[in-house]
């Protein structure tokens, strides 16, 4: 296929849809499935069939439209009227739409989500921007919407140098959550020398709650792809590897389904778009490893190796994927290339802070009104992604804190929630961007028991190369455990704070340098909240079972406890 | 090989570059403890043992896996360090069973010198008392995970020197194990050729040989330089 091909396809698909009177998009991505879109879509489907519409309704599976907690959701499109989205529709809800809607005109009132409110209007969709509109499995879907146009264009008028340079002028970081500027990254695996090179997705997400590379990847596979292959021009690579999570077959499915369907129309493979540029990409699933999502872990893993981190340097631009230099991108920074080449640098660093460009997906969760996936612009306040997106917190309830970042994030207060969410605001109250995770906890929330979480996560993830990750976080663990159940004496928050400290300085990758960052920040903002649990034995969110009492013998220092449950009596002089 | 000048412990010292930073204060007398680091084999990180303090630079190094670099400054026993160093020890102390005075590498194991050598002689951390195995079913030698402290010289020696890859690791975090072959008896292992390579480099009590008793085990890793300069200059010492 060559690129007049390719606008004769874009042209094709765009009229076939046109043809449609109508055109029902119902979500098919992981969270719609599992509250039953698939039973919907049957629905409407019959529903079509009975009314003898098949021929001028199309009911179209697509990617996730948003507001997750809402679902299923499905998306009315007739041609000069605006979208109507409707929420939580069950097959009775689906044969009414096509009843009234479709037949009639008339929006059934009761599920429709009113098209300005502010989860819709105050985001700003550059990567999802097809999420929700297209079909994943439908090449010709993405090729209507400008898909592969970025690479044509960069294959025909651009060199790798210009790539580069375009990239590094839009100010786009990694989105993986380090935020390294990904046209110097691309740049250094540019100039590296060697025969062969490699350029590696990671979809390896893992932090619990956080589902943005899921979502892009079950919702526009190709610009992924097409990201990739872009990326495999500007540094001279002509393999590349999407490591997807095991924990995500659909998004492994869709994926290979994306490129076998690429690769016949000659888009990806040899001679792609008719030029003399080759890219093959394959799909590698990972074990079921945190670590993995760790650059040196991931690429053992992807050659077959004991998914462990090794030390850096050598980086992997310089030697990665057998030696070879590699690119490693997030899967939601590719998914900001093809806008950018198309768009231009000027219009995505006009985008957001001066320091961190472009937009930035969340996936919130918690104890909010609304929890989805959210694409906003860098420099948007806490405030009004809580308040005004996810529109606020259930049942009045205070706001306490905001997790970002995952396990290795931290939690911010009140206090700071017109802070704006951009990469130094938030590493600068000791929390970290991370990939996009956002839980936003009420006053019930106890955050002793939430760093007790983060470090359990953290401690079975552990890979159990290095000693003070592998033994460090066992023992916080404990120590997390005895502040929560009342067991716990000044001693032992003292011992935990010089464990974060010494995980943090001497752990070898990112995991455990990082595992001690929820301890941490929790016992920078809510310190009291773990001295009310010693001293009073109480825990003021009223979260914790404080069920053991310690014991402390005197002139010999060591403790003795008693059973679970037991109340035992501290020891008197 | 180019020379290179860095500053160890504020002084000017100079060293070839492509070596590492471990390999250099070790020329220069400098103490470096270690665990997981043997001589001859690959170096991994995992200890954390040799971390030294680079000036300009927030992170800790482990001095096995960092390369010497021109005008590095470079500290090793910083306050800090040996903090962090005694930290590390009752770490793995309190992970697994150490029990010295029962153990048959009692007086010459090198965990137990670590400690004492770095001022180690208490445990504040609570003992994870795990309830391990041991594998006495190969007929020269004895495998007890409760002394183990995961370095995994016996993996690489077995990978790298004898070339059976006998070992290797499986279960992660605290849950790891050495395992030999697809984690079967040491003694059902086919690929074993009793070299007892793994048991001579292995720092602690967990690969002895069979039938000592306590503090009798002693063990050599002078053979690894000898089988290292035989292949490598093919002068084969046997004198």
């Amino acid at each position: 296929m060559n690129r007049v091909e390719l606008q004769n396809m874009a042209q094709a698909e765009t009229e076939r849809q046109n043809a449609f009177r109508c055109r029902l998009l119902c979500c098919a991505s992981t969270p719609c499935l599992s509250s039953g879109s698939t039973a919907v879509s049957e629905a409407m489907k019959q529903a079509l069939t009975d009314g003898n519409l098949d021929a001028e309704v199309e009911v179209v599976a697509t990617g996730c439209m948003g507001p997750c907690s809402r679902g299923p959701l499905v998306t009315v499109k007739m041609p000069g009227q605006e979208d109507v989205v409707y929420e939580k529709v069950t097959p009775e809800v689906a044969k009414e739409i096509v009843a009234k809607h479709v037949t009639q005109s008339k929006p059934v009132s009761e599920n429709v989500l009113p098209a300005d409110m502010p989860f819709f209007v105050k985001q700003k969709k550059v990567v999802l921007a097809n999420s929700g509109q297209i079909d994943p499995e439908r090449l010709e879907d993405y090729v209507a919407r400008g898909g592969y146009a970025a690479l044509a264009h960069a294959l025909r008028e651009m060199t790798p140098e210009e790539v580069c340079a375009t990239l590094t002028k839009s100010g786009l970081r990694g989105r993986g959550g380090a935020g390294y500027p990904t046209g110097i990254k691309w740049d250094l695996v540019r100039k590296s020398e060697g025969d062969k090179k490699y350029v590696v997705a990671n979809g390896d997400e893992g932090d619990p709650g956080a589902y943005m590379d899921r979502t892009m990847m079950e919702s526009d596979p190709h610009r992924l792809l097409e990201g990739m292959a872009i990326a495999g021009y500007a540094v001279g690579a002509d393999q590349g590897y999407l490591y997807v999570r095991g924990e995500y077959p659909i998004a492994a499915q869709r994926l290979q389904r994306a490129i076998r369907a690429a690769e016949r129309r000659g888009l990806l493979g040899s001679r792609v778009l008719e030029s003399n540029f080759n890219f093959r990409i394959d799909v590698r699933i990972g074990a079921g490893a945190f670590v993995c999502g760790e650059e040196t872990a991931l690429m053992a893993s992807i050659m077959g190796r004991r998914g462990q981190p090794v030390p850096r340097p050598p980086y992997p631009s310089e030697r990665g994927l057998w030696g070879k230099p590699t690119l490693i991108n997030n899967v939601e920074t590719y998914g900001s290339i093809a806008p950018i080449i198309l768009n231009g640098p000027e219009w995505f660093s006009g985008i957001g802070t001066e320091k961190s460009k472009g937009t930035k997906i969340f996936a919130l969760a918690g104890n909010i009104d609304t929890t989805g996936l959210i694409e906003v612009p860098m420099g948007i306040t806490l405030r009004e992604i809580v308040y005004d997106i996810a529109n606020g917190i259930p049942d009045g309830y205070a706001f306490k804190a905001a997790q970002t970042g995952g396990p290795s994030g931290g939690c911010i207060p009140s206090q700071f929630l017109d802070t704006p969410v951009d990469y130094e605001s938030l590493g600068a109250l000791g929390s970290i961007m991370g990939s996009g995770g956002l839980v936003v906890m009420d006053e019930r929330s106890c955050m002793a028991d939430v760093a007790k979480y983060f470090i359990e996560f953290c401690m079975d993830e552990s890979c159990g190369k290095c000693v003070p990750c592998r033994v460090g976080t066992v023992q916080m663990h404990r120590l997390l455990e005895r502040i929560t159940d009342g067991s716990a004496t000044f001693e032992d928050l003292e011992t935990l704070e010089e464990l974060c400290v010494l995980v943090r300085d001497t752990s070898l990758c990112g995991l455990g340098q990082n595992a001690p960052n929820p301890v941490i920040s929790t016992l920078r903002y809510f310190r009291e909240e773990y001295e009310a649990h010693i001293k009073e034995r109480r825990c003021p969110a009223g979260a914790c079972e404080m069920n053991r009492i310690p014991v402390q013998e005197l002139n010999t220092n060591s403790r003795v406890y008693s059973q679970n449950g037991a109340q035992a009596e501290p020891a008197q002089a | 090989m180019p020379v290179v000048t860095l500053t160890v412990n504020d002084e000017l010292v100079s060293g070839q570059s492509g070596q590492s930073l471990l390999s250099l204060l070790k020329e220069l007398g400098i103490e470096m403890p270690t665990l997981c680091h043997l001589e001859g084999l690959s170096d991994r990180g995992g200890c954390r043992l040799c971390m030294v303090e680079l000036q300009g630079s927030k992170r800790l190094f482990a001095a096995c896996v960092t390369p010497v670099q021109e005008g590095m400054v470079v500290y090793t026993h910083t306050e800090r360090l040996n903090n962090y160093r005694r930290m590390i020890l009752e770490l793995l102390f309190a992970e697994r069973n150490h029990v010295c005075a029962v153990c048959v590498q009692n007086g010459h194991c090198e965990l137990q010198t670590q400690a004492a050598k770095n001022g180690m002689d208490s445990v504040r951390y609570d003992y994870l008392v795990p309830d391990l195995p041991m594998d006495a079913s190969h007929e020269r030698y004895v495998l007890d995970h409760n002394r183990c402290i995961l370095c995994t010289r016996c993996v690489r020696v077995c990978d790298e020197i004898e070339g059976a890859h006998v070992w290797d690791l499986m279960g992660r975090g605290v849950n790891s194990r050495v395992i030999a072959g697809l984690n079967q008896p040491w003694g059902d292992s086919d690929s074993c050729t009793k070299c007892g390579k793994c048991v001579q480099v292995c720092p602690t009590g967990a690969l002895t040989l069979r039938g000592s008793t306590v503090a009798e085990m002693e063990k050599q890793h002078d053979f690894l330089k000898w089988i290292l300069t035989g292949r490598e200059k093919k002068q084969w010492d046997y004198s």
